[in-house]
């Protein structure tokens, strides 16, 4: 059993296909929506965990290449430039999946589990030291 | 006979202290190596444990911190005369512009100026990725800074434009001048409205989903030091990783703010001006900040001695998060209209817990003010004293007192509850 976040980028062309509910009936894979946009010019972004035996995952993510809706793996994405990140704690405010947390509250150092994030973004925007990064593809 | 007199009352100067420490005394033992110097959140432990006559005894120095953002902050440069001179009228660092009209060479950059051209609010929430914080801190950090500058012509100052590229190291002065720092307190913020606002309090969600806090609570200089007894003009301090001094008292500086049963007041109150050598500071502690929706700011990290004169400065040193109180208000709707209301009131504990209560409902809380700079800060003045590499001075003018001081007032009320 493995279970993912993954970004998923259709482009305009495949937005009205049913390629989500195609890969459980298919590979008998789960999934639970974290974020849904639309974009003006129809292009669509779906952030989702998807959960399932590792053979049928592989084959549903191949199925959805093959589609032609390019994926990105969050938990790799997400970074934090150690070096310009001083523990303020404006990220704290913002990240919906306490992916950045403060857990030691003697030191209040700011943690980042990067397999809760959902690559939401709102701690680049966010962070005053700019020490926050998400792949362009985000 | 008369002078006899005087000397002796002075001497022996009816102190209402058991302990009477100098500050040249203690400068004597920094030498020898004799000092005891701990930071303000080790200080808390030793007086409660020893009661604050035994630490007033024992310990000499109590080093504080904070490091967040402070607007009120620029630098004051000198670049020299170029070949031919110019009276630099408009001026721009990295397409900031600065404040020209000093003298011919003379500029000063102001942390929360935007670069040439920044959308700014346009498309709400700016970013506002550049600007005067980024400008100190590129040439803290000893990297290259276009300076761009136009003069109207005068006889004696001939060119009327010139490009080129400065380094910190070259720059005849380069100051840091900050107007007002190291705020005594502050507020925490959080937002009533419907919709999702960005403050220099950071992002706050609708609906008091969140709030946000900005102080170093137990640690924070002025916090410590609650009526400015040894904190003063031409107090040497830590600015920004060099040694640097207070000048004044900060501008908006209220020392008649509501203070709790410690003396500690419950809002902003105090606040300092600050100067000091940027060639000596580090980007560890001076960074340059990008705001959300709000502008451009400077991160600058803040550290004061206190010498422990006397039981009553033992005590104020060991204050305590949940002593340290701070109102709520609310960044949404009453604050941007001046309506004097607010939420209650926290302390640091509480907000450091990750949680406050508002309207009887649990919000999360979260700092902007960083707590483990802070940390380092006073462990950094700490090790500057034990090296013997920093003494402590004595103000020569107090800032602008407190009416609510009396000695041992705060002091007396508090062993009462012991
Ligand atoms: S906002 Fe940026 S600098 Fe501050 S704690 Fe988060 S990642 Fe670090
Ligand atoms: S992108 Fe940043 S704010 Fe969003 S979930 Fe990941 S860590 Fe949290």
């Amino acid at each position: 059993m493995i279970s993912k976040k993954v970004v998923l980028r259709f482009p305009e062309e495949i937005a009205g296909k049913p390629l989500v509910s195609d890969i459980c009936k298919k590979f008998d894979l789960t999934f639970n929506i974290m974020r849904a946009n639309i974009f003006p010019r129809k292009e669509g972004i779906l952030t989702l965990e998807i959960s399932g035996e590792k053979a049928s995952f592989t084959s549903g993510i191949q199925y959805l290449k093959d589609n032609g809706v390019s994926i990105n793996f969050v938990e790799e994405s997400i970074n934090r430039d150690e070096n310009k990140c001083y523990h303020c704690g404006f990220c704290v405010a913002v990240c919906p999946t306490e992916a950045l947390t403060i857990i030691n509250r003697k030191t209040m150092k700011v943690d980042l589990f990067k397999d809760r994030c959902i690559a939401c973004g709102y701690c680049v925007r966010v962070c005053p030291a700019k020490a926050m990064s998400l792949p362009e593809e985000f | 006979m008369v002078s006899f007199a005087i000397k002796m009352t002075r001497r022996h100067k009816l102190s209402v202290f058991k302990v009477n420490k100098t500050i040249e005394e203690i400068n004597d033992k920094i030498k020898r190596g004799e000092a005891v110097v701990v930071n303000a959140e080790e200080m808390i432990d030793i007086v409660r444990k020893e009661g604050a006559i035994e630490a007033a005894k024992k310990v000499d120095v109590v080093t504080t911190g904070t490091f967040g953002t402070m607007c009120s902050s620029g630098a004051l440069l000198n670049f020299g005369h170029t070949a031919p001179k110019i009276k630099a009228a408009k001026v721009w660092l990295n397409d900031v512009e600065a404040y020209g009209s000093l003298a011919a060479v003379d500029l000063y950059i102001g942390a929360s100026a935007v670069k040439k051209g920044d959308p700014l609010n346009a498309v709400h929430p700016g970013r506002f990725e550049y600007g005067g914080g980024h400008v100190i801190e590129d040439l803290i950090a000893k990297k290259p800074v276009k300076l761009s500058a136009e003069g109207y012509g005068t006889d004696c100052y001939p060119a009327k434009r010139i490009e080129m590229e400065i380094f910190i190291d070259d720059l005849k002065e380069a100051t840091l001048l900050n107007p007002r720092n190291a705020y005594q307190n502050y507020s925490v913020a959080t937002n009533s409205t419907d919709k999702t606002i960005y403050t220099y309090m950071g992002v706050l969600k609708p609906g008091f989903a969140n709030a946000t806090y900005s102080s170093a609570g137990q640690l924070s200089p002025l916090l410590n030091d609650p009526f400015y007894l040894t904190t003063g003009i031409g107090t040497r301090i830590f600015l920004g990783g060099g040694v640097g001094y207070v000048i004044w008292h900060g501008t908006q500086h209220n020392p008649n703010e509501e203070r709790n049963e410690r003396g500690v007041p419950k809002t902003g109150a105090g606040a300092l001006a600050v100067v000091g050598d940027m060639k000596q500071m580090s980007p560890d502690f001076i960074k340059g900040a990008s705001i959300l929706g709000y502008g451009v700011s400077l991160s600058v990290g803040v550290g004061i001695p206190i010498p422990v004169l006397n039981e009553e400065i033992a005590f104020f040193t060991s204050v305590s998060d949940e002593e340290i109180n701070a109102y709520i208000f609310d960044y949404g709707h009453d604050y941007p209209l001046k309506i004097d209301n607010n939420y209650g009131l926290t302390n640091y504990k509480e907000l450091k817990s990750g949680f406050i209560t508002i309207n009887g409902k649990k919000v999360p809380t979260a700092p902007l003010s960083s707590y483990s700079g802070a940390v380092k800060i006073a462990e950094t003045l700490k090790q500057w004293i034990l090296d013997r590499k920093f003494f402590l001075t004595k103000p020569s003018a107090l800032l602008p007192q407190s009416k609510d001081y009396e000695p041992l007032k705060y002091l007396k009320k508090y062993e009462k509850n012991l």
